[in-house]
């Protein structure tokens, strides 16, 4: 069922192994950064927006 | 009585915040099934091509960000176009929280397709009709991006990178037939609607799992992204105060 005899021919690639993985790897690398980058963002504005919300507050108050 | 269920109340971004969030974990679950079902039968099981040895397995990600990098696109036109004709205010953020995924698909579909072609064509690179296109794709998302972030006055910027939208969704079908119409060094669809596929069922299988993880996991990111682009752009209103003050000092429920 698994085409592939050993895990070395597996990472071989039949000699195509620097074009697959470099596919694979920058699209994994990619596509684990991307949420992180996302995720970051997210809790930095939460933050901003909860500064600039106090603030606001804060002035309406004086 | 009237408490049936209404899908246009989810288009006020107080509504759909919630439910964008509720959904997240779930099309990420979903992603990385169909993610994992994909990359066994594709790099697992699938045979051999008999013209292109192993390197045909770049196919398992080349054509699913190809597709969602064309796909992605149309979703951002089709949001363009509703909130340029009605005025709504959930369109420009979701067109504008789809648009770093889109630009990123397209970036990996000419990557991956630079990998591809240098051992099977012996070059990275060549001018051609499915090539240029695409990369005038990415230009597209980098552009709209650059237009958006510009303009200060929010619906300004959505109006202008509608428009930007609107106009350049005359490349996608160019894109997509380009291999028709011109004679390219790049192969023909490897899927189609009417003819039967040519590929091993394995190979075949493989690609729609690839595809489907690829389109659930930008379906993901981008709620993701739109509902920090809803707390920005909503500042002022109120739910948005109260969701800001439930959240925990900086932190993230």
């Amino acid at each position: 069922m698994i085409h592939w005899n050993s895990f070395s021919e597996f990472l071989a690639m039949g000699g195509y192994g620097l074009y697959v993985w470099g596919s694979f790897g920058v699209t994994a690398l990619i596509m684990a950064i991307e949420p992180i980058m996302v995720a970051r963002n997210r809790k930095a504005t939460i933050a901003r927006l909860r500064r600039q919300l106090r603030a606001e507050s804060r002035n309406a108050a004086e | 009585m009237t408490d049936r269920f209404n899908l246009y109340r989810y288009a006020a971004p107080s509504a759909f915040y919630p439910l964008a969030g509720a959904m997240i974990p779930y099309f990420a679950a979903v992603a990385v099934v169909f993610g994992l079902a994909g990359l066994w039968l594709g790099m697992l099981v699938a045979p051999t091509d008999f013209q292109q040895g192993e390197g045909y397995r770049i196919i398992f990600i080349h054509v699913p960000a190809s597709w969602m990098s064309m796909f992605i696109y149309l979703v951002m036109a089709f949001w363009a176009a509703i909130g340029l004709a009605f005025n709504t205010r959930l369109s420009g953020m979701m067109a504008q929280a789809l648009a770093p995924t889109g630009a990123l698909m397209a970036f990996l579909s000419l990557w991956t397709g630079a990998l591809w072609g240098k051992p099977m064509w012996g070059t990275w690179w060549v001018w051609d009709a499915r090539l240029t296109s695409e990369l005038i794709l990415l230009f597209l998302y980098i552009g709209y991006m650059a237009l958006v972030a510009a303009i200060d006055d929010q619906r300004r910027a959505d109006k202008a990178g509608g428009l930007l939208l609107l106009v350049g969704v005359v490349n996608i079908p160019i894109i997509y037939f380009s291999v028709k119409w011109w004679n390219t060094l790049h192969q023909g669809a490897s899927v189609s609607l009417t003819k039967s596929p040519s590929m091993a069922s394995t190979m075949l299988w493989g690609m729609l799992l690839m595809a489907m993880c690829f389109w659930m996991y930008s379906i993901a990111v981008a709620l993701m992204r739109v509902r920090t682009i809803m707390l920005e752009r909503e500042r002022h209103t109120d739910w948005v105060k109260a969701e800001l003050a439930s959240l925990g000092a900086g932190g993230e429920k």
